[in-house]
């Protein structure tokens, strides 16, 4: 496991502190400026989720390197209620929130790999993997 | 901690430039903070620049989508400028169109369409 660094979710300005925790990671990691802003507006995005939906959670960014690459997996996860219907959240356009978020479906497309674990009543742990082109 | 984002009237237009990371609360504050300025002072016309910025968020393109709408509701037209190729991209990939939207490179291109619109 490569370095681990994380800030807890539980009020809006943790979502800055998630965000700007990223922004460093990348730019550490060697991400050049568009896949900052990437990775910055991903974390944005999974940090409110937590917020809104989980009410507390963890933001979590580890360094990962493979055969030569490097980058970074976005860890966002929460005890919170789960997701229903997780085909659903993954639908361009779908919302619980009266449009607050672009959703899961746009993180998808900023970052390389996604992945979503989520067991109803227990919280969700979603996985976000850049790496450096 | 919340700091208010300056808003400066040139004749009949209001020029604002976002200088730093806005959190939630200063973007809701900054929509209030403008109508509000708009109605005092009869303003027709906004720029919003955004050069130094570089990363919008869903949240943040809601709140600025959401204010240009405001606007047009009091008459005033708003053009957004220096949106950089990272918050372009970003912006597209995560599916969000700001449609209908004017916008300029920058802040002097955007004075000049903002004129061209009001006289029109």
């Amino acid at each position: 496991m490569g370095y681990r660094s994380s800030v807890e979710i539980l009020t809006e300005w943790d979502i800055v502190a998630a965000r700007q925790l990223g922004r460093n990671e990348a730019k550490e990691v060697g991400f050049g400026t568009v896949d900052q802003a990437r990775i910055t507006t991903a974390i944005s995005e999974l940090a409110r989720n937590i917020y809104l939906y989980a009410g507390k959670g963890k933001i979590e960014i580890e360094r990962i390197s493979e055969g030569g690459s490097y980058g970074i997996i976005i860890i966002a996860s929460d005890e919170g209620p789960g997701i229903p219907d997780v085909r659903k959240v993954m639908e361009d356009g779908f919302s619980t929130s009266g449009g607050l978020g672009a959703g899961m479906p746009g993180v998808k497309r900023l970052m390389d790999d996604f992945k979503i674990d989520t067991v109803l009543g227990e919280g969700t742990v979603i996985k976000a993997t850049k790496w450096i082109r | 901690m919340n700091l208010r984002i300056p808003i400066l009237k040139l004749k009949d237009c209001l020029i604002v430039s976002i200088q730093w990371e806005l959190d939630d609360q200063t973007a809701l504050q900054f929509q209030e903070d403008l109508l509000t300025k708009m109605h005092e002072t009869s303003a027709r016309g906004v720029v919003i620049d955004l050069t130094p910025i570089d990363f919008i968020d869903s949240f943040i393109a809601k709140v600025l989508g959401d204010v240009i709408s405001m606007s047009g509701l009091m008459g005033a037209k708003v053009v957004i400028t220096g949106i950089q190729p990272a918050v372009a991209i970003t912006l597209i990939e995560l599916g969000i169109r700001l449609e209908d939207v004017m916008t300029a490179l920058d802040l002097e291109n955007g004075l000049e369409k903002l004129q061209r619109e009001l006289e029109a």
